[in-house]
């Protein structure tokens, strides 16, 4: 039996890093991830870990150090948010190129300029196209299980792709909340030793990591690369349905609340999910017919499955904490109208940016946006779909 | 040293024929030269530029050892990497705690100098237990000869063009070996590959200090430098005898000169050779460069022997 302790997000996540014990962490601080990596710095200062804690000097480094660990062969795993994973962009493609099961806990927040250090989404949206799987947890539970179910889904041998477990910045990493910490030794027999593949450090074995890969065979390397995303949609729901198994919490691609015989839905990512729970059982009780699809994995982007959670609303609002400057919307509006367009199912949507640079969101607004999908849903697809919530105009 | 020539000879072939280097290109011959420095399995990080393009087209590679080539300005990061999970590993049982795997990352001088500058002083600074390899042919070569900050005053660069107004670049070089040296490592030294002794003997050292280890060689490039590639070596000692590129070494702070030329030739001999400082060969402003060049070279060579306490 784990235990209930108040944690942090940020140190929920330490506190999984530490069952799981990686053998190497490369890090470099950016708040509001700091924390993860100050707490795991303890851990290894107090003999806690077998870890290999490498403080570099840039996050350019940590990448580039963490992803050479990895096709060294062991466990690896580090932390950051906003300008760090900026900076690390470069190496983030070759780290999933590479086929390198590489951990990384994004704390969610703004991109400069102007500088901002709390929540958006622009940092993890930036970093869509790499080539990691991307999980979104809605709280410091959720950033904790979803750390530990990163390293198994990363790790599938059919998969072999990096992880990116994101949550929200201040309002998940700083946050406390009653977290339930499993046993270490469970946690440690649910994630499993480590399988390297192809070690670099077999030294009997030389190969070539890395290479100049030109028009004859970069396209086919790619093919296997995005293929890898099937394996991994497959991983991510079997080992949400372990975790659930041992730890009883499961986990799937994604959240339906309320979905069946919605009328009504909002799509969100992170932290505000939890917050239109709670609007959803307000307005349920009544008598509004209202849902919420909360979505987790980002990437791979359940593209069917949420069509078919989606397909018999009348009204959709997507919110995005993010924009896409020159796109037509956000991008989880942008990704989601053409999974439902692609499934042939015609649902009039509407996309809410909201939350910039950590503005609030308040219950209020949430119920004014199940309210504008009242009328969405009585007036068809609207001619000018974006909208901004509470925003000063 | 501890070899002789018949044993490095004999050595095992790290780096293969076949790779598609220039004729000519010092690259290969200092990368073959440093891997014979030990006997121990080794390790390779690459940066981007002509080595690791050219020796690595998939599916071919030139090289017998483990390889790895993340990025062009992060060859000490992923070194630094490597070296991190064997550290672990070993600490751990989970390999041989007897063995004795050297690490080495080889970079050009823009992967050095320039880009990668960061990453190999922050390596440097962390104490990782692996030898840095400059392979310094003083510009941007893989991409077409642009100009680096190691690239020395009056050659003609793509981006430092020798015209009617500008005679080739107009800085001198950064002093970058002296930088290291400046991070209190263990061991830094300069070398060339047409001194095979030297820089064997360098390496050598340089994978038997406990800790960072710097080597700065300086690799002529028949493309870049314009010049004969059947004289690689050749250039190399010119160079050093003319004390453009001293030969020396500084370990734990010690300075160590490793050759003083009984008769310092002109910077000129050096020059001539090579069709990158042609243009200083052609009226006024190419001669007050080769000056600024030749008294250039004599104060730092001074500079170098008061050091080593030989002046
Ligand atoms: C971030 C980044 N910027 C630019 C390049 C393009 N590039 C590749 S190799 C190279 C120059 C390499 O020069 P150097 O390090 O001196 O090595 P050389 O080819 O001369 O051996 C450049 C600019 C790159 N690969 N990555
Ligand atoms: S361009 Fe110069 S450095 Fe590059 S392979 Fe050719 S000779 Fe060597």
């Amino acid at each position: 039996m784990g235990k209930v302790m108040p944690l942090e997000g940020n140190n929920a996540v330490a506190e999984a890093m530490r069952q799981i014990n990686p053998d190497v962490v490369a890090a470099y601080p950016i708040t509001p991830s700091t924390e993860i990596v100050q707490t795991f710095a303890k851990f290894h200062a107090n003999g806690q870990v077998d870890t290999n804690f490498v403080a570099v000097e840039s996050e350019h480094s940590a990448m580039s150090a963490c992803t050479a660990a990895a096709v060294a062969g062991g466990r690896v795993m580090n932390a950051t948010s906003s300008q760090g994973l900026a900076l690390m962009w470069e190496i983030l493609f070759i780290t999933a190129s590479l086929r390198q099961p590489v951990v990384l806990s994004v704390a969610n927040r703004a991109l400069s300029g102007n500088i901002n250090i709390h929540c958006d989404h622009s940092d993890g949206m930036g970093a869509r196209d790499c080539g990691w799987i991307q999980l979104y947890g809605e709280n410091a539970q959720e950033a904790y299980d979803n750390c530990i179910q990163a390293i198994a889904i990363a790790e599938r041998e059919d998969v072999r792709l990096p992880t990116m477990n994101c949550f929200d910045g201040f309002l998940v990493s700083h946050a406390y909340e009653l977290v339930e910490v499993e046993e270490d030794a469970a946690v440690k027999d649910w994630v499993g030793p480590y399988k390297a593949v192809r070690p670099l450090l077999d030294v009997k074995n030389p190969y070539t990591v890395g290479p100049l890969d030109l028009w004859d065979y970069y396209f086919e390397h790619k093919r296997n690369q995005i293929e890898a995303y099937v394996a991994a949609k497959e991983a991510i729901i079997e080992e949400g349905k372990r975790f659930g198994k041992v730890f009883g919490r499961e986990y799937g691609l994604m959240e339906c609340v309320d979905l069946e015989d919605a009328e009504l839905a909002i799509v969100a990512l992170g932290s505000t999910a939890g917050m239109v729970k709670d609007t959803v059982s307000e307005l349920r009780e009544a008598g509004k017919k209202v849902g919420l699809l909360k979505l987790r994995s980002f990437r791979p982007f359940p593209d069917a499955e949420i069509a078919a959670a989606l397909k018999n609303c009348k009204a959709v609002a997507i919110l995005d904490r993010a924009a896409s400057y020159g796109a037509a919307a956000g991008p989880l509006y942008a990704e989601v109208t053409s999974a439902l367009y692609a499934h042939k199912a015609e649902v009039p949507c509407v996309n809410m940016i909201y939350g910039l640079g950590g503005r609030e969101v308040q219950p209020e607004q949430l119920v004014d946006i199940y309210k504008a999908l009242e009328d969405v849903k009585s007036s068809g697809q609207p001619a000018q779909p974006v909208r901004f919530v509470g925003i000063r105009e | 040293m501890a070899k002789n020539l018949k044993q490095l000879v004999d050595s095992p072939v790290r780096l293969t024929g076949g790779h598609r280097l220039c004729p000519g290109c010092g690259e290969p011959i200092a990368v073959r030269q440093v891997l014979m420095g030990t006997d121990s399995p080794v390790i390779v990080a690459n940066a981007t530029g002509c080595l690791e393009v050219s020796t690595t087209i998939f599916p071919y590679t030139a090289w017998n050892v483990p390889w790895v080539h993340i990025a062009f300005e992060n060859a000490a990061a992923a070194a630094s990497g490597v070296e991190a999970m064997y550290e672990s590993l070993k600490k751990q049982g989970k390999i041989d705690a007897d063995a004795d795997y050297k690490f080495v990352a080889f970079a050009g001088d823009g992967g050095t100098y320039d880009i990668g500058f960061q990453s190999l002083s922050g390596a440097v600074e962390r104490g990782h237990n692996f030898v840095y390899v400059c392979l310094n042919n003083q510009a941007y070569m893989n991409t077409g000869v642009q100009r680096s900050s190691a690239s020395p005053l009056g050659m003609n660069t793509t981006t430092t063009p020798a015209g009617k107004v500008q005679a080739g670049k107009t800085k001198v070089q950064k002093d970058l070996t002296e930088c290291l040296v400046a991070h209190e490592i263990p061991y830094v030294a300069q070398s060339i590959p047409g001194r095979w002794r030297d820089l064997v003997g360098k390496a050598e050292k340089a994978f038997n200090v406990d800790g960072p280890a710097f080597l700065n060689v300086l690799t002529p490039c028949p493309l870049g430098w314009a010049c004969d590639p059947a004289v690689t070596a050749e250039i190399s000692m010119l160079a050093v005898d003319t004390c453009i590129w001293p030969l020396y070494e500084v370990e734990y702070g010690e300075y160590k000169v490793n050759y003083t030329p009984k008769e310092k030739k002109p910077v000129d001999e050096y020059l001539k050779l090579q069709g990158r400082f042609r243009h200083l060969f052609k009226g006024e402003e190419g001669a007050e460069v080769r000056k600024q060049i030749q008294e250039y070279t004599d104060r730092k060579w001074e500079q170098l022997l008061k050091k080593a306490g030989q002046a």
